[in-house]
Order: C-alpha cells, then structure tokens, then sequence
C-alpha cells in the first residue's frame, strides 16, 4: 500500500469509477455538481469494448477498433479474458474448446496467453483496457488520473481479486478500492431517492452472474448475503447460439468455420446482433455471409427462450439459495434492481419477476449502473459522498488444511468484510522451524474441492520440544475482500515472519517487471509515434517539392539552386528509413530551407497568374 | 481514533452491559454508528498507521457484531468468556434424552425412506428445536437476573443439545432433497 499526499486545500485528484466488465468496460466520476458522470471516450461512446488487439507494427489497440480486429485479424485479438483473470492452466482444461485463444507454455499459475508475438497475462490485457479508460479520464477532466475504484462480480475469489488489483497497478493507477458488482449498482439505484428495506440486486453480464441481497437503512448499504457464478453470462448463450448455427450450417462449411478464425468470428458478431435483436423483436435472423456463402436462418423469439432456458435457470437456484443465507422471504424484498446487458432479455425479466414477485427496476442503463456506482463509491473514498456507507460481505468461507485433506473454516461466507480470524498454531517435532499452512476457499469439507489460494510458511520459529511453540495467526479478509496474513510469537510477542506462496497469481516480483514493460512500451509507443508523424510530414513535403517542379517556378532557379534542392530531397529520403524522428525533422528542415526561393517564385507566379485571371494550381 | 481497541469484549465495544438478553434492532443501530466512524473508507487518504488501525477496529466490529446479534453465537461467546469449553460436540457424544430420536430416525433413513415419515420426521425436529430455543430464552433471562454460574452450566447442555438436534433436521432435509 503506497502513502498519500496531505491535501492542502488544492484541487484533490479526481478518483475514478472503472466498471471492468467480460465484454465492456466504462469509466465514470463524481461530477462537479455531486452527480455520478459516465465519461465518453474521443469518439463520443461511453462504451469502451473489452477487446485488445495487436498490430502487425506492434501497436496496441483497445475498444471498438480491437473489436473491429476481431473480424480481420482474430489471431491478434482477445477478448472476453475477464473470464481467465486469476486462473490457470489446469482450471480452464474443461472449456479449452470455447477458449479461442492460444495458451502458452508455463501456465499452471497464471494463464500465459500468446497474442500476435507477444505473451500476455490476463491482468496485462485488463491493463490495456484500464490504460485506455484512464486516458479517456484525463481528456475529459483535464488532468492526471491516478487512483480508482474498480469493481469485480461479487463472487470473485482472492486471486481473482487480486489479479484485478494488478491490472490496476500495471495500468498505472492505484486501486483504493475493489467493489463488487451487485453493491455498486446498488449504490446508483439507492443515491439519490434515501431507499430503505430489503433490495436484490440481480446481475447477469456476459461473463460472470451475481446475485446480492441488501438491507438499506439510512444511507448504509448493508449487504446481507451473495452468490454468484463467475463462468455463467451471455457469452454462454453466444457460444449456445453458435453451436445450433454450426450444426444448422452443415459439416463441410461448419468445419471451415472452426478452424477459420476470422469465419468464426463473423459467425459469433452474427448471433450476437440475432440475440439483441430478440429483446425487442418476436424474430430474428443469424445471417452470414462470406466470400460469397450465405447461411441465413430465423429465429422466432419462443424457439430463443426455449434453447436458453437452461442458462436462465443455472441463476435461479442461487437467487433461492441468497435468500435463504440472508434470511429473508421473498416477501421481503422491497425491490429488484437489474443490472448487466443480460437482462435485457425478455425471458430473463419474466424469470425474475416470476422469482421474487416484484416488477424489477430498469430505470438505469444496465450497461452503465455498475460504473455510476463505482463513481459514488469513489466519491465515498475522496470524501465528498458523506452520509453513504457500504457494508460489503465475503462470497466464499476461509479455511486452513488440517489433518486427513479437511477444510476447518476460519471466517464464514457472507461475513461483513473487514472480517478476521485467529488461529493458534504449534510445532509438532522438536526443533521444528517451520509451520505451513495451506489456505483454501469454498464451501466444501475437503481440501481438494476447495480452491487453494495460498500456503503460509511460519519460518524462524524458537526451536523448542514438541508442542511448546505457540504461533498466533490473524487472517484479516479486507474490505477489497482480499487476505492478509500476520504472525506473531505467543510467548515472545514478536512479529514471526510469513512467506506467501499464492496458488495462483503473480508475484510481486512479476506485477513489477509488467510495470516497467508497460512504462517501456509506453515511451516505445510514443517514439513510434514521433516517427510516424514526422515521416507524414516528410510524405508531404517531398509530395509538394516534386509538383512544383512542373512549375515554371523551377525553371527559373538556377542550375545550383536546383542541384541544392535535389540534394536535400535525397538526404531526407534517406533519414527517412531510420528510427529517429529527430533526423527527419532535420532534413525537413534542410529541404524546407532549400525551397524557399522556389515557394517564393512560385507565389509570385501565383500572383500574376492570379492578375491574368488565370485559375491558381 | 478513540473508543474501541482490540483487547475489549464485544460487549463493551458497543457499549452494551455484558447481558444475554439484547436487543437486535438497538445492536444494530449501534453497529451502523460505530461503521460510519471507523469504517476504512473514511481513512483512505489518512496516514499508514491510521488505515491499518481503521481495518483492525473495523474487522473487530463486524466479527463482534456477528456474534452478539445471533443469540446461539452470543450465548457461546458468553460461555468461552466465562471459561467454559464449546468446542464442536463429537457425533458419538448423543445427549441421552435424544438417544431414541436419534435411533428412530436412523431407522428410518435405513429403510427405503418414506416421504411422509421423513417429512414427520422433520416436523418433530423443528418442533424440538423451537422448544430448546424457548427454553434457551429463559435460561438467559435467567442468567441476566442472577449472574449465576449454574445457569451458564444448563445453557451449555441445552446448546448442545440444539447442536445435535440441528443435526437431525439436517440429515433429514438432505434425504428429502
């Protein structure tokens, strides 16, 4: 955690709202007048896709140009990754077929995904995306952005969390805060209007489902229970829609589509603009077309429902499960706020209205509710959102490995964050240095059906019999629902040293060197910039130089002056192929300087020609 | 940042006298003014050592105020405090007044289970947890009003048995599922 500066009265450093979603992502404020503003980007959208692509120079693209990509460069182009941030290579081994990514060697902890030439983490591509929300900020407000808010689906586990924090830090910004989905939405939908009761908010996005339930109470927002689903979004009724397509298109143009990238992606916009389409027509088409074949099919909107009726489902039985962990009846929900791009499917606002017997609220933007409120939590963070308070919980239980595999929990689910615990530990061998403790999350009793997220390692402990040491451990989830561990000696009262070893995740080691890369590649990036433009100034020059000598102007120079300028034209086109921007300039400059008689003289034919009344070239 | 520090009892941390008998609805509201106050939202830009003095007080609230709102966890509170031991209770150790329950029912889950019985069954356990619930009710009155260490004593036993009775509408709710 890095220290701040005293605020001295001057203009505070604005702190952003980032909504760091599966497919977009949107940044918002707290504007001047205490209203959440969703920032639009230069050209005017709000909506910046999460889709990073790579150039054949190298360059990095974000947002609807990265989108555009996917349909002529799909090997140089990602997307979705939100899906594989804090996993590994052994967790996605069940969905590689929907994962059209190439993974690298070397992905037990941390997925390694090889885009164009390059080898990316999943928090580097959030990066990328976080980098281009932080410029859009800085146009908007006019100065440095460096601190946000990010928000993460509610049932994200540590590593998860802590790979989005790392996005933040390549990004450049420091994250005060993660907030979860569903509580932020809360947070826009509860602001202005001073709610009280009992809320569920119901988010379905297109990667990840969450399900939260929240009591307000004078301006607390208190959660009382989560759960979720962090691989469950319209991506899988994209990938559902794709399947029937395929099968629907036939064996011999269908295999061509599986192995051509670019087809299938074609084919994925395709069912995509079909699914949209649905939500407000009775019928859609999934049309395709390419290089001269054409799949056209209908979809009426009741055969739509009925093939995603499962996916629907797969949210309902945790919408029964977080009322039954908060306690509360279905009566007592006073409202039902819908937040995600998902629910703006007709069948997914019957399911919930069925479900909780409330008509919900749509009033907010789906895509945009989850930044807005990230921006009032951020406004809660600077200090200009006071009478407001978030009360947030921990989605999965803590527990440590003891004996025989078995899971002791230490901090329950749904436990308000800041949440800790303590344990006391002991030796069980003379002399013993060590304890290892291994920490897993989930519900379940054994170890191996929890997920592991990291072994503590006790080290220096006093060597003495069997049994005598006595090491207290404090495990503190905080309140970005994020594990610390401290250690201390019972009987010395010393701090006792821990060594962390995350099961999944980088290192601290790593999320540094992808820091400095990404500062490299930015002044790269800029000096390919630099070169760039100067070789369109160059472009223009030598395009200009070489009209006028069909003037007459030309003619009119003497033998020397245009032997000069003929120098100066190939010394520029030589600095031209170089890498130094500043060499071009120079030799601009030195044909620049060589031309001057002959723009002159080509003004002053201007001129007469102009006094003949001829037409000017 | 005064007011709260680690080494006090949940009790005192929100002002209250150390009572079995609470009221949730003024706990609660005790809870929310302490958060507003102490919460780490309200000390991001603040030193270090007051960010992570803001994160230890609050932790400490919310484990505090999880234990005392729900009265089975507030009663074990109490009975640890008091010195009493409340480690989890070992399946074989059956209170002997729920040695028959315990036996019918696992006749029952032997047979091919029968709907009805089973639902019966689950009836008759909620009942019986509704009455040791009652009976807890007393027993904290009681405990209150006298400070009486044989009180505690009957507390622990009654707990126990709520355990183990919990158990019972458990098993039976997993073989009605």
């Amino acid at each position: 955690m890095s220290t701040f500066q005293i605020d001295f009265g001057e203009q505070k450093s604005p702190v952003v709202g980032i909504d760091l979603g599966t497919t977009n992502s949107l940044v918002a404020v707290m504007g001047p007048t205490g209203q959440p503003e969703v920032i639009a980007g230069p050209d005017g959208s709000k909506i910046v896709p999460s889709v990073v692509s790579i150039t054949e120079s190298g360059e990095v693209l974000v947002g609807a140009f990265a989108r555009d990509a996917l349909l002529t460069h799909a090997d140089r182009t990602v997307y979705s990754t939100k899906r594989l941030m804090g996993r590994g290579s052994a967790d996605v081994q069940d969905e590689l077929s929907s994962i059209p990514f190439q993974i690298a060697e070397g992905s037990e902890s941390v997925l390694q995904l090889r885009v164009a030439d390059r080898i990316l983490t999943p928090p580097q591509i959030a990066a990328e995306v976080l980098k281009h929300l932080k410029a859009n900020a800085e146009l908007y407000l006019g100065q440095e952005v460096t601190q946000a808010v990010i928000t993460v689906p509610a049932y994200f586990n540590d590593a998860q969390r802590q790979a989005t924090k790392d996005a933040g830090r390549i990004a450049g910004l420091e994250v005060l805060r993660l907030v979860n989905e569903p509580t932020a939405a809360s947070l826009a939908y509860g602001l202005d209007k001073r709610k009280e009761g009992i809320v569920a908010v119901y988010d379905f996005g297109g990667g990840t489902f969450d399900i939260s339930i929240l009591k307000l109470h004078e301006g607390i927002f208190e959660v009382l229970a989560t759960r979720g689903d962090t691989r469950l979004g319209g991506d899988d009724i994209d990938d559902l829609l794709i399947r029937v397509a395929l099968e629907d298109i036939g064996s011999e143009w269908s295999e061509d589509i599986a192995r051509n990238s670019e087809l299938f992606q074609l084919l994925r916009r395709a069912v995509i603009r079909a699914k949209e389409e649905l939500s407000f027509m009775p019928a859609a088409f999934i049309d395709l077309e390419y290089r001269g074949r054409h799949y056209r099919r209908e979809l009426p909107r009741d055969l739509f429902e009925q093939l995603i009726t499962p996916i629907i489902d797969r949210t309902l039985a945790p919408c029964r499960e977080c009322l039954k962990d908060a306690g509360v009846d279905v009566a007592d929900i006073a409202e039902v706020v819908l937040v995600g791009g998902s629910t703006r499917i007709p069948l997914v606002r019957r399911a919930v209205e069925n479900l909780f017997r409330a008509r919900p609220h749509t009033e907010l933007n789906p895509d945009e509710v989850v930044a807005v409120g990230a921006a009032v939590q951020a406004g809660i963070l600077s200090g200009d959102v006071t009478d407001t308070l978030l009360l947030d919980v921990t989605p999965l239980s803590l527990g440590i490995e003891t004996m025989g595999g078995v899971v002791s929990k230490l901090v329950h689910r749904n436990s308000t964050i800041p949440a800790s615990a303590t344990e006391q530990f002991t030796t069980a061998v003379d002399g013993q240095r060590n304890v290892l403790i291994h920490v897993v999350q989930g519900e379940r009793e054994l170890v191996k059906d929890c997920r592991s997220l990291a072994r503590f390692d006790l080290k220096d402990i006093d060597p003495v019999p069997a049994g005598m040491a006595r090491v207290e451990v404090r495990f503190l989830i905080d309140a970005n629902g994020i594990l610390n561990v401290t250690a201390k000696d019972v009987r010395t009262g010393k701090e006792q040293s821990v060594d962390v070893k995350p099961s999944y995740g980088l290192s601290d080691e790593q999320v540094e060197a992808m820091i400095r890369e990404s500062y490299e590649r930015a002044e790269d990036d800029f000096r390919e910039r630099q070169v760039r433009e100067a070789r369109v100034e160059a472009d223009s020059i030598l395009a200009a130089t070489e009209k006028a000598k069909a003037n007459d102007a030309w003619f009119s120079l003497s033998e020397e002056e245009r032997q000069n300028i003929d120098i100066a034209i190939n010394k520029l086109l030589v600095a031209y192929n170089s890498d130094d921007h500043t060499l071009i300039r120079d030799h601009i400059d030195n044909l620049n300087a060589a031309t001057i008689k002959l723009a002159e003289n080509m003004m002053n034919t201007a001129v007469r020609g102009a006094l003949k009344g001829t037409k000017i070239e | 940042m005064p007011g709260v520090s680690s080494s006090q009892d949940y009790f005192s941390l929100f002002g209250l006298p150390r009572r079995l008998t609470l009221d949730v609805l003024d706990l609660q509201s005790r809870f929310y003014s302490l958060s507003r106050q102490f919460h780490p939202d309200r000390f991001v830009r603040s030193s270090i050592a007051e960010q992570q003095d803001a994160l230890d007080k609050t932790a400490l609230l919310n484990d505090g105020y999880r234990i005392l709102r729900d009265p089975i966890q507030r009663a074990e509170y109490m009975l640890s405090q008091a010195g009493f031991d409340i480690g989890e209770q070992r399946s074989k150790d059956v209170p002997p007044e729920l040695l028959e329950e315990v036996f019918e029912l696992n006749m029952l889950l032997e047979e091919t289970p029968d709907r009805a019985e089973l639902e019966d069954a689950g009836a008759k356990f909620r009942r019986m947890q509704d009455e040791t619930d009652e009976e807890l009710a007393s027993l904290f009155e009681r405990y209150d009003a006298t400070e009486d260490r044989n009180v505690l004593q009957s507390i622990r036993s009654v707990l126990n048995r709520r355990r183990y009775i919990q158990n019972l509408v458990r098993d039976v709710e997993k073989a009605l599922a």
